[in-house]
């Protein structure tokens, strides 16, 4: 017997909306390649065959087709972002347990795509900066000028990691330096080492974020996400981080150097944009969005943590089923008022 | 005539695929060998047929009687002999059979005689009746009885008419043509429409794809001298749902609660328009549509088909493909296989589609919905699919009302953007069906219970009356009893034993000592056999009298009670009342 109508489908596919996203991911990756380190690149590699066996793994458990679900791209999408919100050069097996976890446990223990209520990717972070705090804050100095081959051999575990490696993010660095100097530090001062930063937030990272922005306009433009989230996001950080900078310049970065440093942009156009795992309502995403933003920044500047996304992306979702229930759009003849009758 | 167009959110652009039909004018199909003509062709009541096996019939003469106000007449659509009234497979995709008329053609093609009338001497009741009796019905695909929608509202002023021409659907040009070739008709048409509902404004939308058809009917309106306004409309599916043209040429959404008319609108399909001037001005009722034959086939084009032509002998026309495995009626996004390729055209039928996998290539199998939100991104009527889908596959049929399920028009947009491929209008059919369903159970069931209450309380009356008659023939009969015990009693010297009126002390002591031991025991004996008569006369009349007494009966059943009591004739125990032991 044939399908029902409609017999006209749009081409579009569940695989080429990953495969997008993930070539929306090209131009962050590529300027973290070029400035930080290619080292990104084998971590990218690691994280995508753990995906793909977990995969595989609880795919063949629950009987699932293997072809169909392997080639959705969903897990592939899942351990980039992993790759990518991990330390460049964090040990191989840290990645692997992430990426693991964030597939077996955070995708498929909730029944698998579609199916899960937190973002896989900020459950594995989560999980691996709560258990290796250590090794989760353990970023390398732009400035290390360590062979490709070397840095492999620190992600293997062949060399030994040197204190080089272990310098803080950009962000965390500013907390740090604001937190011990007691009020005696001051940003702009801060922001002059040029170690350390660049020209609006951490140097070469600036462009990664850059990056980031970059592709999610045009996963924008190519209406594989709406404006919500991005916008309620970058929206509702600039008014925090900017009401505290015009406070007090001297004691809180400027909104720039916030969206340019951790996660921001990358929380904001893949990772808050997730559509399983976060808001679908229109208003719900403005929401959504907005206490992710500002959640991230409390976090990031006031909390324990080098960076606020994955923790203020996780809470939201916690909130998603309350805040798609009170969102419900009004439909098709009965936005003027309720005396429709019809609840 | 600049104006002002409303946007509808959502809509999809499918590829349009309608110029390879629009090649080559209407051209009209050939009288096939047999006609099998449904009664049943519109919405509302079936039609009665008025013609029997062997009857010959003209052209135009009524073989289904419209049946209540809903309903529209049915005619034969050629002239010959009526071989068969029986069931006929539907193009339904239910594959149900329904009554139809099957007329073998004489050829001749012979009408009925045709009586044009001037409509502006007729009362609009009686143009109403026209049109009834013409079987003139929305040819837009929805066949609602066209008269049935042409009274005005009594509350609201009609404000627009809308004239739908937007012919939406991919594949379908049937209204192009008929808008290109007869936009006269057309436009007169619409002025019959427009004199019985006194609109404020006649607005006739027409998709910006079809210039041609908009040219036409500019020109018409002027020839004609009507005042209406030719207005073309982005090309944006659905835009030719009556709903969503509505709302782009006046700005006015229509709920599902409510009519159009409740809006000061009233909207009509252009090929209504079209055989309703026909039905008028030419006596001619509905006995052909003009049908698109496209899809996988070398020849596409537009046909004027009588009505009850079979689908495959039209197809062959446009000479089909080899690789041709079925045919849908309707257009792509709304359309439907019909379950047989010999079922009959009919008067919803728009458009033939050959069917094959190169032109509709079979779907990819269905993934887990990932909240992407498309659906709810392409949904004309504002809805949120993926939620009506969560809750349509979990059979929470409560939730999809709450998500406004029957606001769905079926229109297949969140169907067509979803990347997961998930046939969602089918799970909104299932939903919608299975609601109605249950509704139809429980008012079944509701009905049920009232009968079956109603007659337990029939059957409780009854029982109370006969308990009643019981009681007072239990009663009679134990004074007789006791009277005749007193009596014999009394032919001795002892004291009565049995129960008087008034003799509750007198009655304590069964026996008293007398001179004659004979004369004793068969005192004695008399008395017991009384007792046990009585005994065994309130046992046999006890379990059915003593429910639902009136407390008059009660009151009389406990006197007696009381006197039996104290006649040591029953035990106090088993008296205490049973009634209310046994009430449920």
């Amino acid at each position: 017997m044939f399908a029902p109508a409609p017999f006209l489908l749009k081409d579009t596919s569940v695989s080429q909306v990953m495969t997008q996203v993930c070539i929306a991911l090209v131009p962050g990756i590529a300027a973290y390649a070029w400035l930080v380190g290619p080292a990104i690149l084998v971590q990218l590699v690691i994280a995508t065959l753990a995906a793909l066996l977990a995969e595989t793994a609880m795919l063949r458990i629950q009987k699932k087709p293997l072809t169909i679900f392997l080639s959705d791209g969903s897990a592939v999408v899942t351990a980039w972002l992993i790759a990518l919100t991990f330390p460049p050069l964090a040990p191989w097996w840290l990645v692997v347990i992430g990426t693991v976890f964030a597939i077996v446990v955070a995708k498929h223990l909730y029944g698998g795509l579609g199916q899960n209520p937190f973002n896989p990717a900020m459950v594995a972070f989560a999980v691996c900066i709560v258990s290796f705090p250590a090794l989760m804050s353990q970023w390398p100095s732009v400035g290390l000028q360590l062979p490709l081959l070397d840095q492999i051999n620190v992600i293997l575990g062949l060399a030994p990691r040197v204190d080089a490696l272990s310098s803080a993010t950009p962000l965390d660095a500013m907390k740090t330096a604001l937190k011990l100097g007691e009020g005696m530090q001051d940003v702009p001062a801060l922001l002059a080492n040029q170690d350390i930063y660049g020209n609006f937030a951490g140097r070469g990272w600036e462009w990664v974020a850059i990056g980031y922005l970059l592709g999610g306009l045009w996963m924008w433009q190519r209406k594989l996400i709406t404006w919500h989230v991005p916008v309620s996001f970058i929206g509702a950080m600039v008014l925090l981080s900017g009401g505290l900078w015009l406070f007090n310049p001297a004691q809180f970065a400027s909104p720039l150097f916030h969206l340019l440093s951790g996660g921001a942009m990358i929380g904001a156009f893949f990772i808050a944009t997730d559509p399983v795992s976060g808001s679908t309502t229109p208003r719900g995403k403005l929401i959504f969005g907005a206490g992710a933003g500002l959640l991230a920044y409390i976090i990031r500047v006031f909390g324990g943590y080098p960076d606020g996304v994955a923790f203020a992306v996780l809470l939201m979702n916690l909130c998603v089923p309350v805040i798609d229930l009170l969102t419900q759009p009004r439909i098709f003849g009965m936005k003027d008022a309720d005396k429709g009758g019809q609840a | 005539m600049l104006m002002n167009l409303f946007k509808f959110k959502g809509g999809v652009k499918p590829p349009t695929n309608k110029t390879q039909s629009l090649g080559r004018p209407i051209a009209q199909a050939p009288i096939p060998s047999r006609l099998v003509v449904p009664l049943h062709q519109s919405i509302g009541g079936t039609p009665r047929p008025v013609v029997q096996a062997g009857d010959k019939v003209l052209k135009g003469q009524l073989i289904g009687e419209a049946d209540g106000w809903i309903s529209a007449a049915v005619h034969a659509p050629t002239s010959g002999t009526v071989v068969d009234v029986a069931m006929h497979v539907q193009p339904h995709p239910s594959g149900l059979d329904a009554l139809c008329v099957v007329i073998e053609p004489d050829g001749k093609d012979e009408w009925i005689p045709r009586e044009p009338v001037d409509y502006k001497a007729l009362t609009p009741e009686q143009v109403r009746e026209r049109l009834q009796q013409a079987g003139v019905v929305g040819l837009g695909g929805a066949v609602f009885p066209t008269h049935g929608k042409l009274t005005a509202s009594k509350t609201v002023p009609m404000e627009e008419m809308v004239i739908n021409g937007a012919e939406c659907e991919p594949f379908i040009t049937c209204d192009d043509l008929l808008m290109r070739e007869r936009a006269e008709e057309v436009v007169r048409g619409a002025g019959i429409f427009r004199d019985l509902l006194q609109p404020k404004k006649v607005l006739i939308g027409i998709e910006d794809n079809k210039p041609e058809a908009a040219a036409a009917m500019r020109a018409a309106v002027q020839a004609v001298g009507e005042t209406f306004e030719v207005i073309q409309v982005p090309t944006l599916y659905p835009a030719g749902g009556a709903k969503q043209l509505i709302r782009v040429l006046t700005g006015k959404e229509v709920p599902a609660a409510k009519r159009s008319t409740d809006l000061g609108v009233q909207c009509f399909n252009v090929a209504t328009a079209y055989t309703a001037w026909r039905a008028i001005a030419h006596g001619e009722p509905v006995v052909s549509r003009l049908v698109t034959v496209t899809g996988n086939v070398h020849e596409p084009r537009n046909y004027e088909v009588l009505i009850g032509t079979p689908m495959d002998e039209l197809l062959k026309l446009a000479t089909p493909h080899p690789d041709t495995d079925g045919i849908v009626m309707g257009g792509p996004m709304m359309g439907f296989l019909v379950p047989d390729p010999k079922v009959p055209v009919v008067k919803a039928t728009n458009c033939l589609i050959a069917h094959s996998d190169r032109l509709f290539p079979p779907k990819a199998p269905e993934m887990p919905c990932i909240r992407c939100g498309a659906c709810a991104q392409a949904c004309p009527h504002e809805l949120q699919p993926f939620e009506m889908y969560w809750f349509s596959r979990a059979k929470n049929f409560g939730k999809t009302q709450e998500y406004h399920i029957f606001d769905c028009i079926e229109c297949g947009c969140c169907s067509f953007v979803c990347p997961s491929r998930i046939p969602l209008v089918q799970y909104f059919r299932f939903a919608k069906s299975e609601i109605w369903a249950r509704e139809r159970e429980k008012n079944a069931a509701d009905q049920a219970k009232e009968r079956f209450e109603f007659k337990q309380l029939r059957e409780e009356r009854e029982k109370a009356e006969k308990a009643e008659k019981l009681a007072k023939a239990a009663a009679a009969q134990a004074a007789k009893k006791a009277a005749e015990a007193a009596a014999a009693a009394a032919s001795g010297d002892t004291p009565a034993e049995a129960p008087g009126p008034a003799s509750a002390e007198t009655a304590t002591t069964p026996a008293a000592p007398s001179a004659a031991d004979a004369e004793k025991a068969a005192k004695l004996a008399t008395i017991q056999a009384a007792m046990e008569r009585a005994k065994a006369q309130r046992e046999a009349a006890q379990p059915k009298n003593t429910e639902q007494l009136t407390p008059e009966q009660q009151r009389a059943a406990d006197e007696i009670e009381a006197r039996r009591v104290a006649a040591k004739l029953v035990e106090p125990v088993a008296s205490a009342n049973p009634a209310n032991e046994k009430a449920e």
